[in-house]
């Protein structure tokens, strides 16, 4: 791969929810789903965003799709400034990045065949051939594994993993360069999700496609991704290569997300505590390091200034104060 | 099947070649076809398998609580020493269910009633079964409410909810969805079952919340000296929880036996490629070729047949014994043939 500039950088965005003024009482202010995130993606690469329910994964997807509108911070599409500008032109000048929902089903009408959901995107995006439109939707679902007798099928007719092929079929339609998938696996059987993985691994392949892999699998983000993120409360508290994010991880948060997450050999329940009661809601995010009030390592000072992000290789950023003490500890 | 020799109790639950049919517009499902377990005294259970082979069907089966339109057609349910089918529907109400067996439902959201307090819902199923430590249910009176309240926040500390008192009086929505799965388990263990059922009970929850849960049933398991069954379809939850896993596939029960040998040396071709399927193993990644069979028209004899790689064609014919596989560890596959006797 030539070595060129990232395809996708974003940087400081900061995406607020709701929030509304409400009559003859105190507004309901917004929620900070999104806090401050920068990362950046390499063209053909799949980095992995994994965290808890709520954290904010989901709406930091759409907010780099440009579905919902960043309160701040810039995002760059191949070296281009795509931030800032209004949901319609946003979308348009990110064209080149397509969003797979977390609910396949929800994304498709049920109405329709797979065929006509798969050609409507073609005329949405200004292909007027018919047979040019024809020839697309047959090559799309082919490269996902489905033959041409599923395009008069409904989306009722199809098992969960097919679904899942359809999502997939739905935006390559449209030659996407960036790929975000929500959570592409989750309630899929492991049988079905193990073809669903080898599908997007044989279109990064075959399409040089560059994923933003959303997931809670920590199994799956290590088998998929070149490299992870980890989100807590709006906020990214790590980010690494995959493998030094699972040998040698260095926030508390990492540690406790590692070692929760089952694996296959058995002896993993010990009663040593990594991480303390239930996670706050992202209406009332704690003051500082947003983990300090689940986080068996924090001190005073965690409360009051926000950990800045900090190198701990070339490759591996991590945002605690005390990773450098806290490392005979925690890397394992 | 899977009664060990070596150990002359009988056990706690056995389910034996259960067969439950269900009749619905599309036609007649066999939802269940020779379906057996054990679970010992003290023991975890796990039971896995992919979405659709039964696993529910089988719980409310032992819970009597089948849909409409379901029969059973073969085998036995034996439970402390009495045949559960044999059972009608009052005995089941009033000793088993809810009572001697207690049950932790899948959603955390869908259980509890968002209109009442989590104590009045509480303690209304302990005026109805009692808190254990009395014959059934006596009649209501303030004494014996107290002393369901005061066993309630016993329990509430043991599940390590914060504040047992005050939770009480406060409504699900009150709770986050660990903590309302908490509650469940105390309901569950309120009446003081010999058995608890858990049905993907942790299935809704981030991992995190997940492995504290996990913790908290293994702690009460031994400290309330009950049995457990746990129906899961995550390989990775009965590996660090049970002691033994049923795998099953389609209705049928495939193999059986101690955890750490099953995920070390799995005999049955389905429990092989389920396990390679898991992102910890996959250094293929393969998956299983074709897809899980609909009920309504199964395929002949072993039900993973079309899908095997190692089918023969006799798979076809007859259904496979059950047979033994080195120590306490059984399976359902031609391979392994009927050894001598
Ligand atoms: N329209 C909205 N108004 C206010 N708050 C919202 C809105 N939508 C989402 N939120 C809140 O924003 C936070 C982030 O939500 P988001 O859906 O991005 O999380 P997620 O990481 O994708 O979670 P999951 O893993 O459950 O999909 C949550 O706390 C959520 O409750
Ligand atoms: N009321 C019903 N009428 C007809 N078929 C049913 C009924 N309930 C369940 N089935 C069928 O019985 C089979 C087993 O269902 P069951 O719910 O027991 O599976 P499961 O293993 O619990 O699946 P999951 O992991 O998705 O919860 C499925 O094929 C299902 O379609
Ligand atoms: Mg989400
Ligand atoms: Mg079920």
């Amino acid at each position: 791969m030539p070595e060129a500039g990232p395809l996708l950088e974003i940087e400081g965005i900061v995406t607020l929810l709701g929030g509304e003024r409400r009559f003859l009482r105190a507004p309901r202010p917004p929620v900070r789903a999104v806090d401050g995130v920068s990362l950046s993606l390499r063209e053909g690469e799949i980095l992995g965003l994994v965290g808890e329910s709520g954290c904010g994964k989901t709406t930091l997807g759409r907010t780099i799709l440009g579905i919902q509108r960043e309160t701040a911070g810039e995002i760059r599409l191949a070296g281009e400034l795509v931030s800032g500008l209004d949901p319609a032109l946003a979308r348009q000048r990110r064209r080149d990045i397509q969003y797979v929902h977390q609910d396949p089903g929800a994304a498709l009408d049920s109405w329709w065949s797979i065929g006509r959901s798969l050609a409507e995107g073609l005329i949405v995006h200004g292909i007027r051939d018919g047979a040019e439109r024809h020839r697309r939707v047959d090559q799309v679902l082919a490269a996902v594994g489905l033959d041409a007798t599923f395009k008069p099928r409904y989306p009722h007719e199809l098992s969960g993993g097919q679904l899942r092929r359809v999502g997939l079929a739905r935006i390559l339609v449209l030659s996407p360069r960036l790929v975000i998938l929500d959570e592409p696996t989750s309630g899929l059987d492991l049988s079905v999700q193990a073809t669903v993985l080898l599908l997007i691994r044989e279109l990064r392949r075959r399409l040089g496609l560059t994923f933003l892999f959303i997931s809670h699998d920590l199994s799956v983000v290590r088998l998929m991704c070149d490299r992870v993120a980890i989100m807590y409360l709006g906020r990214v508290v790590e980010s690494a290569e995959t493998k030094a994010i699972f040998e040698r991880p260095r926030h508390p948060y990492t540690r406790a997300l590692l070692a929760a997450a089952p694996r296959l050999e058995p002896g993993q329940i010990v009663d040593e505590s990594l991480i303390l009661g239930d996670p706050p809601s992202a209406a009332a995010i704690p003051s500082g390091c947003a983990f300090r009030t689940r986080c068996p390592h924090a001190e005073d000072a965690c409360a009051t200034a926000l950990p800045p992000s900090e190198a701990v290789s070339e490759s591996h950023h991590v945002a605690c104060r005390r990773w450098r003490e806290l490392a005979p500890l925690i890397g394992r | 099947m899977a009664a060990d020799p070596t150990n002359a109790r009988p056990p706690l639950l056995s389910v034996a070649n259960l067969r439950v049919s269900i009749a619905s517009d599309e036609g007649l499902a066999q939802v269940l076809d020779g379906v057996s377990l054990d679970v010992a005294e003290g023991r975890i259970v796990g039971v896995v398998g992919e979405s659709g082979c039964g696993k529910s069907t089988l719980v409310r089966a032992v819970l009597g609580i089948l849909p409409r339109g379901a029969r059973t057609e073969s085998g036995s349910i034996h439970f402390a020493g009495e045949d559960l089918l044999t059972l009608d529907e009052r005995a089941m109400t009033r000793r088993i269910r809810g009572r001697a067996i207690g049950f932790i439902p899948q959603d955390p959201y869908l259980a509890l009633n968002p209109v009442f307090r989590v104590g009045t819902q509480l303690l209304e199923i302990m005026r109805w079964h009692g808190d254990g430590s009395e014959d059934g249910a006596g009649p209501f009176n303030r004494a014996r409410r107290a002393r369901h309240r005061l066993w309630l926040i016993q329990i509430l500390k043991a599940v390590q909810l914060p504040d047992p008192e005050q939770a009480l009086d406060r409504y699900p929505h009150q709770f986050s969805g660990g903590q309302r799965q908490r509650l469940l388990i105390a309901g569950a263990l309120a009446c003081r079952p010999r058995l608890v059922i858990a049905d993907e009970p942790t299935t809704a929850l981030d991992v995190t919340t997940q492995l504290e849960i996990l913790k908290l049933l293994k702690r009460l398991v031994a400290e309330f000296g009950v049995s457990m069954l746990f129906v899961t379809h995550d390989v990775g939850v009965v590996a660090q929880l049970c002691d033994e896993v049923a795998v099953m596939y389609a209705g049928q029960s495939v193999e059986w036996g101690g955890t750490g040998e099953l995920l070390a040396r799995p005999r049955h071709p389905y429990t092989v490629s389920l396990l390679a399927c898991h992102p910890d193993r996959a250094d293929g990644l393969v998956g299983i070729a074709g897809q899980v069979p609909s009920a309504l028209a199964p395929p002949t004899g072993c039900r993973f047949h079309p899908r095997c790689g190692k089918a023969m064609a006799a798979c076809a014919g007859t259904k496979p014994e059950t047979t033994p596989s080195g120590d306490r560890h059984t399976v359902a596959c031609m391979l392994y043939g009927v050894p001598d006797a």
